[in-house]
């Protein structure tokens, strides 16, 4: 069964984006055309890695989160933080501060993601160990990996590791802590810190998960922004006292950073960041030119999560300030340390029983065609097509290259005419008119672009 | 459907182009990805094989909806014995090629485990060429 609903965080805002091509060029998947003047996201093919977002720059695409009043709904208003918001901030400014802001703001707690780190080290240790097991085992924490996997490596969708990122076992931790103290279900809500697109993809429509116990996203920029801001503006804040449970563990503090996952994973493991990395290594494993690797860490953003796209800070220094939390963090594997009766690890057998996900199903998007033999018709055309573009893969079409032109055309959602080299030719050879050549620029970049403005 | 790619012999920065390339190809194609995974598994191993013994090769391979036959022709010293070449560990790699993670013995058996037919003709010091036949759709649903 293929997901028809697919949700997306990433939306192009029509009154800002002046039709440039950047987004439509760097897109990984070619997810984008221009239609009308104003870049067009296609569902199916978008993964959310946020390239197009990066490359705006006039900001028309933006990350529709949800609406900060929105806590409000809840008596109980749970702030669950990526270890990366920490990173965000320059070293004077300590982890107490931060998350006092979080609660002058108005959430009623803090929670941080990656405490889900200690019980997911068990789940993974168990789940590489499984018979039958195809290898390497690629983990399932970046949702725009698994994105990509589904649409372009259809064949790889078996080898990932089935099991909950550390933030949703860390949301169903919440979830239980408070259901445990008689606080009703639809009083609790657990809001997201976001470093990126793809999360929120993922929670609004999760891959091989009924539904998501988080309530609500927001957008770590808009976060970081309020946070500093309050800081800067000499808040009370080292006032409140944190509902702490354990401190977040070394491991934890870093999970989310390139190699955060692989050193931890058992065996010979591998971490690569940025997808087009990621997209040449699929590349790899997919004919089985490397084998005997058995973890797989990949990451859609360069640095990781400290790379996100909706990170304010640069990442490198996100990095460094991690590493150095991370060294005075106690270790997951020291048993020693007091136990807080609340603390993650004492809720192990439940979080374990919820921590498996579904299958996780290919939804091929370079199918030309369901039906082999009419694909086989489309690439026929396609390859003839081919012959006559020019090959420049300028982008005036609105496609991002001339091969994706011709699979537009022979698939009927664009027509030849739309190449400026074979209209030039149309033109000279009498078979266009110069009022329909306009008719057909209009129809890809609107009408701006084709008025005399001085 | 036909498409033509060359190898190149000793050029094992650019060996699995033909490969990635056929893939593209079946993907685009929506044949299943089961049977994706085999044909380039198989094909691979046997581009590198090309890349790694020969001096140069061509592939050729026809695709319809039933079935997809893929011929590797090369020009180089051919083998001698086949069916010593089929055993599981045999190896005529150089020190060089294994060092580079290549020629451990395991190529023509695992071709033949992902293939449903393979048939190899050679002559020692002219060349080789590997037929590899796979049907499409015989995978079980629930594998």
């Amino acid at each position: 069964m293929e997901n028809k609903f697919f949700h997306h965080a990433l939306k192009v805002r029509d009154d800002q984006c002046i039709g440039c091509t950047h987004c439509m060029t760097v897109c990984p998947t070619e997810a984008i055309r221009v239609r009308n003047g104003k870049a067009v996201i296609i569902d199916d093919r978008c993964v959310d890695c946020g390239m197009c977002l990066r490359s705006c720059p006039v900001k028309a695409i933006h990350i529709e989160h949800d609406d900060f009043s929105r806590i409000f709904d809840f008596k109980q208003r749970i702030a669950l933080v990526p270890s990366v918001l920490i990173g965000q901030f320059p070293e004077e400014i300590s982890v107490t501060q931060i998350y006092s802001v979080l609660m002058e703001l108005g959430f009623t707690a803090v929670y941080e993601v990656e405490h889900g780190v200690e019980i997911l080290q068990h789940a993974m240790r168990r789940f590489m160990a499984q018979q039958g097991q195809s290898k390497p085992v690629i983990s399932s924490f970046c949702p725009a990996v698994v994105r990509l996997i589904q649409v372009r490596f259809p064949a790889l969708t078996e080898n990932i590791m089935l099991l909950k990122p550390p933030l949703d076992i860390a949301a169903h931790h919440i979830k239980k802590l408070y259901t445990d103290q008689g606080i009703e279900g639809h009083e609790i809500g657990i809001f997201y810190i976001t470093p990126c697109a793809a999360k929120i993809a993922a929670i609004k429509s999760p891959v091989g998960e009924e539904r998501s116990p988080i309530s609500g996203v927001i957008n770590m920029d808009f976060i970081f922004n309020k946070i500093f801001r309050s800081i800067k503006q000499g808040g009370k804040n080292e006032a409140c006292l944190l509902p702490e449970i354990n401190p977040l563990t070394k491991e934890g503090v870093m999970w989310s950073l390139t190699h955060g996952e692989a050193s931890q994973a058992q065996g010979r493991c591998l971490a690569i960041d940025e997808i087009h990395n990621v997209m040449d290594f699929l590349e790899k494993i997919e004919n089985d030119e490397i084998t005997d690797i058995d973890f797989l860490e990949l990451r859609a953003c360069d640095e990781s999560c400290a790379g996100g796209v909706l990170a304010a800070a640069n990442r490198f220094l996100t990095v460094e300030r991690m590493k150095k939390r991370a060294k005075n963090q106690p270790s997951i594997h020291d048993q020693t340390a007091e136990n807080h009766p609340q603390a993650i690890s004492n809720y192990e057998q439940y979080l374990l029983q919820n921590i498996s996900i579904e299958e996780v199903n290919p939804r091929s998007m370079l199918k030309l065609d369901e039906d082999m033999s009419e694909a086989m018709r489309k690439m026929n055309q396609r390859n003839k097509l081919m012959n006559v573009l020019p090959k420049v893969d300028c982008g005036a079409c609105g496609a991002p290259g001339c091969q994706a032109l011709a699979e537009d055309i022979v698939q009927g959602k664009a027509g030849i005419e739309q190449c400026f080299f074979i209209r030039n030719r149309q033109l000279t050879a009498g078979q266009l008119d110069m009022a329909g050549s306009t008719a057909i620029i209009q129809k890809i970049w609107g009408n701006k672009k084709l008025k005399n403005t001085d | 459907m036909l498409f033509d790619f060359e190898i190149q012999g000793g050029d094992f920065a650019t060996a699995g182009n033909a490969s990635s390339q056929i893939k593209k190809i079946l993907k685009q194609l929506n044949v299943d990805h089961r049977d994706i995974k085999r044909i380039v598994v198989a094909l691979y191993e046997a581009e590198v094989n090309v890349v790694a013994h020969a001096f140069g090769g061509k592939i050729s391979a026809e695709i319809n909806t039933t079935e997809v036959r893929i011929r590797l022709v090369d020009e180089g010293p051919g083998i001698p014995d086949i069916e010593l070449a089929m055993q599981q560990g045999y190896s005529t790699a150089s020190p060089e090629v294994r060092e580079m993670g290549f020629g451990a013995g395991m190529g023509l058996p695992n071709m033949k485990k992902n293939t449903d037919e393979m048939h190899i003709t050679s002559v020692v010091d002219e060349g080789t060429t590997v037929e590899l036949i796979f049907f499409l759709n015989q995978t079980p649903p629930n594998h």
